[in-house]
């Protein structure tokens, strides 16, 4: 049976087609979901793009957060599901409390548009098994909201318990706090980041680098042993 | 119609890159004297019916859950008249 993927259209949402694109490449089945509608098709995991859904209106995510289609997604989440949160797919997750922190503007306050070294230090999630930890990766990063913060005790924790998945290398590019690129929930099954990991999958786009696909073999292989 | 506010401004922790931009610009356009400055949100909402304690009670969840996120920001609910 293929694994199926499903990839959330809300309104404002620019990467679906790329993330459709990577999960069909990395040799999943992509689905498109969409934000009204609470049936997840009967995916194995969620893919929740990049973009500006809701146009960013009161805070990115906040909006989104409280659509049909995430009561099932946090429900799902939160029963073991991988869920995998790309740039404002981030921030959702951030605003539903599937991850800790928040997202907010970047300390220079402009927007960036350019390739990303990261570093990747846990390679033990659904979404990043098939990378070796303290690998270096180099995907596009391109968002205003990109500066992660949390308190210095939920900091202290995600070092502590190994869930900061990803930092930024090469220099910090937004002011997020300890380099932090994304995160992991404790289960390991909820990763969000700010890099782009779907616009790096074909060698002839993009970065001409396929450091993202391993995000979506990870979860399939994943999805197939379990 | 009753009006009720609901200002919501980041912690006091919280970098603030905007609110330190508009403080910059303070002097170049000629008003001096401004040490801080932070931005934030102002919400009005116009209250159907009396705002009694369970309409304010409403509106302190609704600022809680939604208007405000309250891992990075503060809020205040006050009723105008």
């Amino acid at each position: 049976m293929t694994t199926r993927v499903g990839v959330v259209t809300f309104p404002g949402t620019l990467d679906d087609r790329d993330s459709l694109r990577a999960v069909r490449l990395a040799g999943a089945e992509p689905v498109s979901l969409w934000h009204r509608d609470k049936d997840l098709k009967q995916v194995d995991a969620v893919v929740l793009a990049g973009g500006f859904s809701y146009g960013d209106y009161l805070r990115a995510g906040a909006i989104s957060r409280f659509s049909p289609v995430m009561e099932t997604v946090i429900e799902q989440a939160r029963a073991g599901m991988p869920v995998l949160g790309i740039c404002n797919g981030f921030q959702i997750l951030t605003e539903s409390h599937l991850l800790p922190g928040a997202m907010l503007r970047n300390n220079h306050l402009h927007f960036i548009c350019r390739d990303q070294k990261l570093r990747v230090e846990n390679a033990e999630t659904a979404w990043t098994a098939d990378y070796e930890a303290g690998q270096e990766i180099s995907v596009p990063l391109k968002n205003i909201d990109g500066r992660y913060v949390a308190d210095e005790r939920v900091l202290d924790e995600l070092e502590a318990e190994g869930r900061v998945a990803f930092r930024y290398l090469d220099g910090n590019p937004n002011g997020s706090l300890r380099d932090i690129a994304g995160i992991t929930n404790a289960e390991g099954n909820v990763v969000g980041l700010m890099p782009h990991p779907e616009h790096a999958v074909e060698p002839l786009i993009g970065t001409g680098r396929t450091d993202g696909l391993a995000f979506f073999t990870s979860v399939i292989k994943k999805l197939v042993t379990a | 119609m009753a009006r009720v506010v609901v200002d919501v401004m980041l912690k006091p922790e919280i970098l603030d890159p905007q609110g330190q931009a508009v403080q910059r610009a303070l002097p170049r356009l000629g008003f001096d004297g401004i040490a801080d400055v932070r931005q934030g949100k102002r919400f009005e909402l116009e209250v159907e019916g009396p705002v009694d304690e369970d309409a304010l009670a409403r509106i302190h969840k609704m600022a809680e859950t939604f208007l405000a996120n309250t891992v990075i920001e503060d809020f205040v609910v006050r009723v105008e008249s």
